[in-house]
């Protein structure tokens, strides 16, 4: 039986009166790896924040597993993924103990970490291949293995459904190389994920399903975009250095088309 | 000459309170610190000064109205800070005003309200804690270290990103309040000790000298409840041996002393750390060079 992860039905969010999603119904089935893409300010973080009940909805309604966010509890069903590690007011955290946190939704509050949860957090670093870092301050890390990181506190929490807001924004080849890896073996254990991304680069080929967000609304859901002409070279990779402002890139082969 | 002191009943509840003290307030301070609250102490002791003048306005005991007082001015203050608007700052700031200006009224207005119990409070007087006294702060010492214990973990990830501990369904702002009230009994503990006034300096500065010298948060935690203790008892011996001492004062400034020194040892051990890290680095930097 295939269960629903994310259905949203008529889902409007707006800030301040401004009007940011509108009108969006998005269905994620288990197993599925939808990426959201768009332009920076289509608002596809703020749907995939929306899905999770973090940013309230202003019309329409969302489910988590069936359930509307406010009522769900089964939170470790859920790894999320944010844009960016937030480094808490100076005061350090190592890397294990920020991927170990990842397990918070299966830890009730009075369980003392068994040898699973360590076991967990043993792997997740693993996979990310931080291990050696395991007990540095998480400040001391670049921006890509900060990146690291945060999916490998995701990946401890051993959840169903990742959600990740840009994983791969501004992060060096390598990662985005091993976070592709990664994810080909959580699709292969039957995992579903929810990434927002800028251009798919190595995550192209996993990706089952596309859904394009343009000034709110969804204008295309289907089949993930192929790359074509330059992109399409066998080779080519997207690290050029225009790829954080370039909206279009892999996404060319869209625009004209008829849906 | 310490073991005489040892044996005076006076010493040794201040010995105790100095002790507690030295113990709680960095423990909830690097949650404070790590949620970028610091001066959440600060606004918590002004608005307590309010409480301690109830209590004496009303002839209740001060220690139980400033635990009030200073409850209900955490949660507005949490509140305020919910909300996010910009104008919160401002509103924080009416609050601490409100809250010492209270306090001072409220005190001349008050039967056997005296500029010296004043200063008492908003200094510190350790030398008159109670048998009493020492109940009440042992008591809340106890609840604060439950606080921690039971819910560190917790309050670790809301802490560190509120939006993760929304994610992954921890009553949030359950443990904002908790957070909040929890630093709201750390002052009105710490109050007898250090003051209102320096109340926020022992919740802080430990934690900053930490930080200096750690890696991780549970060390950090844990060396900060260190040097607050040695500054506590540190302060207290000090101005036992020479009664012009205020130990209010030299507790903070032994702590202050000590973070200078944390400073300067901090660099070596980062330097030595940047040297280790760099080598095992250099593979990745040169992926990225390339990328």
């Amino acid at each position: 039986m295939t269960e629903t992860a994310f259905s949203m039905t008529g889902g409007r969010v707006s800030y301040d009166g401004k009007s940011v999603l509108q009108g969006i119904d998005l269905t994620v089935s288990s197993g599925e790896v939808v990426a959201l893409l768009g332009a920076n300010g289509s608002g596809k973080s703020t749907l995939v924040r929306a899905l999770l009940g973090l940013t309230p909805l202003s019309g329409g309604r969302t489910l988590l597993y069936g359930v509307p966010p406010a009522k769900f509890r089964d939170w470790w069903r859920i790894g999320y993924v944010p844009q960016r590690l937030q480094v808490g007011g100076g005061v350090p955290a190592t890397v294990r103990e920020v991927v170990a946190s990842g397990r918070i939704a299966r830890q009730s509050r009075l369980r003392r970490t068994n040898a699973a949860d360590r076991s967990a957090v043993a792997q997740a670093l693993e996979a990310v291949r931080l291990t050696a870092r395991a007990n540095d301050p998480v400040q001391s890390l670049s921006g890509g293995q900060q990146q690291r990181v945060l999916i490998a506190r995701a990946l401890a929490g051993e959840p169903d459904t990742y959600v990740m807001d840009e994983p791969t924004a501004g992060v060096d080849a390598e990662t985005q190389q091993l976070l592709a890896d990664t994810l080909a073996g959580l699709v292969l254990g039957g995992k579903t994920v929810v990434l927002v991304a800028h251009e798919l680069g190595p995550l192209e080929p996993i990706i089952t399903r596309g859904v394009l967000i343009r000034e709110g609304r969804v204008v295309h859901d289907g089949p993930p975009p192929r790359p074509e002409g330059e992109c399409a070279r066998p080779g080519h990779d997207h690290q050029h250095a225009h790829a954080v402002e370039s909206v279009a890139g892999p996404l060319t082969g869209w625009q004209g088309e008829p849906r | 000459m310490i073991i005489e002191l040892l044996q005076e009943e006076l010493f040794q509840l201040a010995l105790v309170a100095a002790l507690l003290v030295g113990l709680c307030a960095p423990a909830v301070g690097t949650f404070i610190v790590q949620r970028r609250l610091a001066l959440l102490g600060d606004g918590i002791g002004h608005v307590a000064l309010t409480g301690v003048a109830l209590g004496f306005l009303t002839g209740t005991a001060p220690v139980l109205t400033a635990v009030i007082v200073s409850i209900i001015g955490a949660v507005a203050i949490e509140l305020v800070r919910a909300r996010g608007r910009t104008s919160g700052d401002v509103a924080l700031a009416l609050l601490f005003y409100g809250g010492i200006a209270g306090g001072v009224m409220l005190m001349g207005i008050a039967p056997g309200g005296s500029n010296a119990k004043l200063n008492s409070y908003l200094f510190g007087a350790i030398a008159s804690v109670t048998p009493e006294d020492i109940w009440v702060i042992a008591m809340l010492a106890v609840a604060v270290i439950g606080v921690v214990v039971v819910f560190g973990r917790e309050l670790f990830v809301l802490c560190q990103d509120e939006e993760m501990a929304r994610a992954s369904g921890l009553p949030v702002r359950f443990l904002s309040l908790l957070i909040a009230i929890t630093a709201a009994l750390t002052v009105v503990i710490a109050m007898r000790v250090v003051g209102l006034l320096l109340v926020s300096a022992l919740m802080v500065i430990p934690v900053a000298t930490s930080q200096q010298l750690t890696r991780g948060f549970r060390t950090t935690m844990g060396l900060a409840m260190l040097f607050g203790v040695l500054a506590s008892v540190g302060g207290l011996l000090a101005s036992t041996f020479s009664t012009k001492v205020p130990p209010g004062a030299a507790i903070v400034l032994l702590a202050l002393a000590g973070f200078v020194l944390a400073l300067g040892v901090g660099k070596f051990v980062r330097r030595g750390r940047t040297q280790e890290s760099s080598v095992t680095d250099r593979p990745q930097l040169r992926v990225e060079e390339v990328a």
